[in-house]
């Protein structure tokens, strides 16, 4: 459905956003791009949605090229962007309807699909109210609303569920289950909060610095870290590395804020074998904890843990701003 | 659904988009009364306080000189049963002398009797300048509020983009120069007797041209422009020398050389020169013929500069 070669996105000759990844998504599965903000998640959206153009590589959409057919790719998908887009001054009926204009959709069709999909995403009653009066929520109902009314065979989902409450999170999660379930739509989708590239996702390609780091399915993700994680912090200041490193099954030991991130196969049976080791050596133990890979587990073990000074741009700022604003208003 | 009937199922048309998007600004607009009254009262309020203020016929009315009844001319060898030596003149004749040559004055300058008529159909190019330079601004407001990516996302035609701002624009233009105009022949405009309401049309026709033209330069100029201050900037820089380097407020013939050079290629001195011509002056075709046709070439190149522009960067 979207494929994806060596796409990359240079802007002003030197802010590399995009650097050469390359994916493919497959028909009727949620495909999501988990990474940190300013990872370049919605500069690789805007290229297949065709409002970027790509510094180099290519995509395809339905096997459309998205520079040379993009009219044809433009047709054939729906766009949720991470902004409130929906005109403040017109009704929630009357934006719908403003983008079947745009697509061309006939009068009559437009009309009874923009009264089903407001009474899909439950705006009926509000169908007629200015978008001004809307919530956060209703918002991005309405934008999900605006997304769908041509159809689309594919659906971008831009960090559907940025800023909204975790009622209105759960209840957006079921739309887009639906679409898949029902519709056997395709969905391409970013953000960057694991639970929701978890519960939602088929395959999850975690982005970082403009590059994908690693792709699979959620668990084949969390297989991958090979075990469970062991945080130990240790009495004692000196560095105990090495004392955990000859213990049997464990894989990797990290040291990071002050404590040890220990990769290990079987932890409930390797813990105690390492606090025993670290006794004998005369350390303490003062805290452990045990965990079984998430997706969290994954994320970091990709990203780091490190904070992140990125440098966004001005406008991705205040458009965040404005739009948290607006969120907040009601 | 097979992929043909997806694709037949959009049919989008550059006039449905530019029409569907052409009416959401104006129903944007409509919608805010408050902003409606401001941008008529502008120019209500210059043509109200200069075209009232500035007098210019006043001064050459007869209550603006002081004569004696009586004016002698020395030199002259007659003696005058007053006494003094030479030639006296009755002053209310040189009085009406004086006004006379002071209307003829205005006349010659003006093309009309008084400033205020002059200067109020001026304002209609004032209305064409501020209106379309909201053209610039409204196209970065969509592009922050994520809007335009919104609207590129979708098939509709790159120019039905363009265009629905430059028409938005040329639209309020028109209605907020009907309002001027009535308001200023209910102060006192004086139409020319060569005027029928069919002149109307054609000042409707030229505020659209430079309408077109006007917008399309501010839109070339904010289309990659994410930053509000530089349309902004870019607006009040231009406004003040456009309006006075043309014949919105005087004529230009009495201007220096190098100011004539720039009101000649100065497109508001040819829509106000064609409003003028079709309202308050005797019409005179040949004058209005050249209005139209620097007009008409003035929107095509830009609009079509526009265009071009916005096939190009409207995608980054």
């Amino acid at each position: 459905m979207i494929k994806a070669e060596n796409l990359t996105k240079v802007f002003n000759r030197n802010l590399v956003a995009v650097d050469h990844i390359t994916f493919s998504v497959r028909e009727g599965e949620v495909f999501g791009f988990l990474g940190p903000n300013g990872a370049g998640k919605t500069t690789t959206i805007n290229m297949l949605i065709t409002v970027l153009k790509p510094t180099e590589g290519a995509a395809s959409v339905l096997g459309f090229d998205v520079v040379k057919q993009a009219n044809e790719v433009r047709k054939v998908i729906g766009v949720v962007p991470q902004e409130y887009t929906a005109d403040e001054d017109l009704t929630g009926y009357e934006n719908i309807m403003l983008c079947a204009d745009l697509y061309g959709i006939p009068r009559d069709v437009a009309k009874q699909r923009a009264l089903e999909l407001l009474e899909l995403v439950e705006l009926s009653d509000f169908k007629d109210k200015r978008v001004e009066t809307y919530s956060g929520g209703m918002r991005r109902r309405l934008e999900l609303a605006c997304g769908l009314i041509n159809r689309p065979k594919v659906l971008f989902l831009d960090e559907p569920t940025l800023g909204l409450d975790v009622q209105t999170r759960a209840a957006t999660w079921e739309y887009i289950r639906r679409l898949k379930n029902e519709y056997g739509m395709t969905l391409f989708m970013t953000t960057h909060y694991l639970e929701e590239a978890d519960v939602l996702c088929d395959r999850i390609a975690i982005i970082d610095h403009g590059k994908i780091v690693v792709t699979g399915s959620p668990s084949e993700l969390k297989d991958s870290l090979g075990g469970d994680i062991i945080t130990i912090t240790v009495k004692e200041n000196a560095d105990v590395t090495s004392v955990i490193q000859s213990v049997e099954n464990v894989k990797e030991v990290r040291k990071e804020n002050g404590a040890y991130r220990v990769k290990a196969a079987n932890g409930e049976v390797t813990a105690p074998i390492i606090i025993e080791a670290l006794r004998k050596k005369g350390y303490t133990v003062t805290r452990l904890s045990l965990t079984e890979p998430t997706l969290n587990e994954v994320y970091l073990e990709y990203t780091g843990r490190a904070f992140r000074n990125t440098e966004e741009s001005r406008m991705e700022f205040m458009a965040q701003r404005f739009q948290l604003w607006r969120a907040r208003r009601r | 659904m097979s992929e043909a009937e997806i694709v037949n199922e959009c049919q989008p048309s550059f006039a449905r988009g530019l029409w569907a998007l052409t009416r959401r600004e104006l129903k944007k607009w409509l919608n805010d009364p408050v902003m409606l009254v401001m941008f008529v009262l502008q120019p209500l309020i210059w043509m109200g306080l200069l075209g009232k203020s500035m007098n210019i016929g006043g001064l050459f009315s007869t209550s603006n000189i002081n004569l004696p009844q009586q004016i002698p001319i020395p030199g002259s060898a007659i003696l005058y049963p007053s006494g003094l030596p030479g030639v006296v003149l009755d002053g209310a004749v040189i009085l009406q002398m004086f006004a006379e040559m002071g209307s003829s004055i205005m006349q010659n300058t003006f093309g009309v009797a008084d400033y205020f008529s002059f200067m109020a159909v001026g304002m209609v190019s004032m209305i064409v300048i501020t209106t379309t330079m909201f053209s610039g601004m409204s196209i970065v407001w969509d592009r922050r509020l994520g809007f335009l990516d919104k609207v590129i996302s979708t098939p509709v035609s790159r120019a039905a983009i363009i265009f629905s701002k430059i028409l938005n624009a040329t639209f309020r233009a028109m209605f907020q120069a009907t309002v001027i105009l009535a308001l200023a022949y209910l102060l006192g405009l004086k139409l020319s007797s060569t005027f029928t309401p069919l002149n109307l049309l054609g000042v409707y026709a030229a505020i659209f041209l430079l309408g077109v033209g006007l917008s399309s330069v501010f839109i070339a100029f904010s289309i990659r422009s994410t930053r509000m201050e530089r349309p902004m900037q870019f607006v009040s820089l231009i406004t003040m020398p456009l309006m006075f380097a043309s014949n919105t407020f005087f004529p230009t013939k009495l201007m220096p050389d190098w100011m004539q050079a720039i009101a000649r290629v100065n497109p508001l001195t040819y829509l106000t020169d064609a409003v003028r011509q079709l309202t308050i002056l005797p019409t005179d075709s040949s004058a209005l013929l050249v209005d139209f046709t620097y007009l008409g070439l003035f929107a095509a190149v830009l609009a079509t500069a526009g265009i071009v522009l916005a096939w190009k960067y409207l995608t980054r």
